[in-house]
C-alpha cells in the first residue's frame, strides 16, 4: 500500500455522476431525424433487459402477493399468483403478534430497537467520521497518513477476526450487551469508509478557502462549524443513506453485541422466519420480512442517485 | 492538498522569528485531538484486536481466552475437521462461481444499458434495488422461493413438468446453488454499476475509431474496452471476493448452514467455535485462516494497483 490516496479511486466512482443523459452525446440535433426501426438488435437488447428484470423482480413479487394471501390459499396456490382474496392479516399479525421465544409483540419490538441502535449509530458515527475526514484532509500532521492507511487496510479485515476481542473490550467498558456498545461498535466499523468519504470531500474544497479563514484567525472547530459545515450538506447525506442501510441491515454485530431484549430488527426476523417451533405461516413471514426491508427500500427509492453515490463508495464496506 | 496548515506555520517559524518555538508536539492540537477516535480504532481494533486474534489462535484457549502456548495444536486440530472441510469447500464453489458469474452478469448488464437504452434509469433502479436489502431479507426470500412443496418447484411441476426437481435447500448436493441464486440475486446489481462506470469514462472517440474500421461491437468490447478496463475489473473483483470471505448472514437465513451442515461457510465455523461451541482457540485460528485468505486476496491487488507507481 504505497499511498492511501490511490483509495480514492473506489470513491471517485460515481455510476450516475451527470452521466445520465448518455443519449446527450451530441451537441445538438442534426440532420433528418431517425426512424426508430425495430431492429433484431433492438429486439435482442430490450429482450435481455426485460427477461433478466423478471429475475430482479420476481422475488419481491412473490414476497408482496403471498403476504396478502392467506394460509388456505398458499397451500394450494401458485406462489406467483395474484392473492384470490387479499388479507392484511398477516402484516398486522407480523408486526403486533408474531412471537419470539416467550415474547410474543410481534416485529415491532425489533422494529423500534432498530431504530434506536440506528439513530445515535447515524449521528455518531457520522459526527467522528466527518471531524476525522476534515483533520485529514486540511489539517494532515505528522503519522496522520499512516492511521489513515491503518484505517483503510481494516476495512478489509473479515470481522470474524475482530469480533471476540471487541467482546472484551467492551466487557472492560461496561458496555456489552447494551444500546450503546453497539453504537460503538457500529461507528468503529462505519470510520474507514465514511472518513475516506468525507476525507476526499473536503480535500476538494478550494484551498484558498481554508488559508482565508485561516489568515483571519479561524482555528481548527470554527473553520469545521462555520465554512466547512455549511457547504457539505451533499455529502452527509450520502454519509447518512450509507449508514441507514448499512446499519438497518446489519446482522452480525446485532446478534453478538445485544441481548435478546435489544435484538435489531433483522436478527428477530429471523428468530421469528427460522423458529423450529410451530406451524411455518408463509404468508406472516413474507410480511415480516417486507416489513424489515422497508426502511432501506424507501431509503433506496426516495434517495435516487444519491444512493448509488454512497454504495459505490461504501462498496468497500460491502 | 498541496500546502498543508503544517508547511504555512512553519514557514511562519522560520528563523527570521526569533519568538519561543512552540513545542512540536502541540502544534495543532485541536487537530490531534480530533483525531483520537480514528487513532484509537486503527490501532486499539485494528492491529489490537487482529493482533490479539492472531496471537490467541496459537494458545489452547478453550471458554476463556488464555495465553498457554499450544503452537500450531489449533491449525492441526483445524486442518483435520471434517466440517473445515466442508466450508473451505463451499467457499471454494461458491467464491469461484459468484466471482465469475457476478463479474459475467455485472459486465454485460452495464454493456448493454451503456447501449443508449431508453429507460435506462428504470433498468438501473430495478437491477440495483435488491443491494438495498439485507442480506438476511434475501436469504428468506429465497428460502420461500426455492420451498420444493410450495415454491418454485411445485408451481413449474402444476405446469405439467412432472419431474423437474430443483430443491436446493432440501438437497445436500446442491444446496450451494441455492445460495448463489440468492448472492448474484443481491449482489450483481452494484458491479452493474460499477462497471456502467467505467464504461462511461471510455472516451466516445475510440468507439467512433472502431466503428470507422468496421470492427464488429462484440470485438471491440473483447478487444478494446474490456482491456482498458482492467482497473475497474480488479476493483470489482476484490470487492465481490472480500465480500466472499465473509458471507455468513446469508447463509444463516436461507439455510442455517443445513441440510445436515452441508452449506456450512468458516465465517460460521468461526461463530460457533467462539460462541456455541466455546472453543475459542478454534475460532481464533478459523478467522486467522479467513484473514490470511483476504491477505492472499490483497496482496496482488496492493501490487498491481500501487506497486511501483506512486500517485497522489
Amino acid at each position: 500500500m504505497a499511498d492511501p490516496a490511490s483509495l480514492n479511486t473506489l470513491a471517485a466512482i460515481d455510476p450516475v455522476g451527470d452521466r445520465t443523459g448518455a443519449v446527450g452525446h451530441m451537441d445538438g440535433p442534426r440532420g433528418r431525424r431517425p426512424r426508430r426501426t425495430v431492429s433484431r438488435a433492438n429486439i435482442f437488447l430490450y429482450g435481455t433487459l426485460l427477461v433478466v428484470s423478471l429475475y430482479y423482480l420476481l422475488p419481491l413479487w412473490v414476497m408482496v402477493m403471498t403476504s396478502l394471501k392467506g394460509m388456505p390459499e398458499i397451500r394450494m396456490g401458485n406462489i406467483f399468483s395474484p392473492p384470490v382474496e387479499i388479507t392484511f392479516q398477516p402484516w398486522v399479525k407480523a408486526w403486533a403478534e408474531a412471537c419470539t421465544g416467550i415474547n410474543c409483540d410481534g416485529l415491532s419490538r425489533g422494529f423500534w430497537n432498530s431504530v434506536r441502535i440506528l439513530v445515535p449509530s447515524v449521528v455518531l458515527s457520522i459526527a467522528v467520521a466527518s471531524v476525522n475526514g476534515y483533520a485529514l484532509a486540511n489539517w494532515k500532521f505528522k503519522g496522520s497518513e499512516v492511521f489513515f492507511t491503518i484505517l483503510m487496510i481494516g476495512a478489509f479485515i473479515p470481522y470474524q477476526v475482530m469480533i471476540y476481542p471487541i467482546v472484551i473490550v467492551l466487557r472492560e467498558l461496561g458496555l456489552f450487551g447494551s444500546l450503546w456498545g453497539l453504537v460503538l461498535v457500529h461507528t468503529i466499523f462505519g470510520m474507514p469508509i465514511l472518513t475516506l468519504l468525507f476525507r476526499n470531500y473536503f480535500a476538494s474544497v478550494p484551498e484558498e478557502l481554508f488559508k482565508a479563514a485561516r489568515v483571519d484567525g479561524a482555528g481548527f472547530w470554527r473553520i469545521f462549524l462555520q465554512i466547512m459545515l455549511p457547504m457539505s450538506l451533499p455529502i452527509f447525506v450520502v454519509a447518512i443513506i450509507l449508514q441507514v442501510t448499512g446499519i438497518w441491515n446489519d446482522f452480525l454485530f446485532g446478534v453478538i453485541y445485544t441481548r435478546p431484549e435489544n435484538y435489531p430488527m433483522t436478527v428477530q426476523l429471523n428468530n421469528i422466519v427460522n423458529s423450529v417451533q410451530g406451524v411455518k405461516e408463509y404468508n406472516v413471514n413474507m410480511a415480516a420480512t417486507l416489513l424489515t426491508g422497508l426502511v432501506p427500500l424507501v431509503v433506496y427509492f426516495a434517495s435516487g442517485k444519491l444512493f448509488v453515490r454512497g454504495i459505490a463508495a461504501g462498496a468497500v464496506k460491502g | 492538498m498541496s500546502t498543508t496548515h503544517d508547511e504555512v506555520s512553519s514557514l511562519a517559524d522560520g528563523p527570521s522569528v526569533p519568538a519561543r518555538r512552540p513545542v512540536r508536539f502541540l502544534r495543532n492540537w485541536s487537530a490531534k485531538l480530533a483525531t483520537v477516535p480514528m487513532i484509537a480504532t486503527a490501532l486499539v481494533i485494528f492491529v489490537g484486536c487482529t493482533g490479539w486474534t492472531v496471537i490467541h489462535s496459537f494458545t489452547n484457549s478453550k471458554l476463556l481466552p488464555k495465553l498457554n502456548w499450544a503452537g500450531l495444536d489449533q491449525y492441526r486440530r483445524l486442518w483435520s475437521t471434517p466440517k473445515w472441510y466442508v466450508s473451505i469447500e463451499n467457499l471454494a464453489v461458491f467464491g469461484a462461481l459468484s466471482l465469475i458469474f457476478t463479474l459475467v452478469i455485472g459486465f454485460v448488464l452495464a454493456a448493454l444499458l451503456d447501449r443508449k437504452v431508453r429507460g435506462e434509469d428504470v433498468f438501473r433502479t430495478i437491477f440495483l434495488y435488491p443491494f438495498a436489502l439485507s442480506f438476511i431479507v434475501t436469504g428468506l426470500a429465497w428460502q420461500w422461493i426455492l420451498n420444493p412443496e410450495l415454491g418454485l418447484q411445485s408451481v413449474i411441476r402444476s405446469w405439467g413438468w412432472d419431474s423437474f426437481t430443483f430443491d436446493p435447500l432440501y438437497n445436500a448436493r446442491i444446496v450451494i446453488y441455492g445460495l448463489l441464486i440468492a448472492a448474484l440475486w443481491q449482489g450483481t446489481g452494484l458491479v452493474m454499476c460499477i462497471m456502467l462506470a467505467g464504461l462511461r469514462g471510455i472516451d466516445e472517440e475510440i468507439w467512433k475509431a472502431a466503428r470507422v474500421d468496421g470492427i464488429p461491437t462484440w470485438k471491440t468490447y473483447t478487444h478494446v474496452i474490456i482491456p482498458m478496463m482492467r482497473p475497474v475489473f480488479v476493483t470489482s473483483l476484490v470487492l465481490i471476493a472480500s465480500g466472499i470471505v465473509k458471507v455468513y448472514d446469508l447463509v444463516i437465513a436461507q439455510t442455517g448452514g443445513g441440510p445436515g451442515g452441508a452449506s456450512a461457510v468458516p465465517a460460521m465455523y468461526v461463530m460457533e467455535s467462539m460462541f456455541s461451541a466455546q472453543n475459542l482457540g478454534q475460532g481464533f485460528a478459523a478467522s486467522t485462516m479467513m484473514l490470511l485468505s483476504v491477505v492472499i486476496i490483497l496482496i496482488p491487488w496492493a501490487y498491481l494497483e500501487f506497486g511501483g507507481k506512486k500517485r497522489g
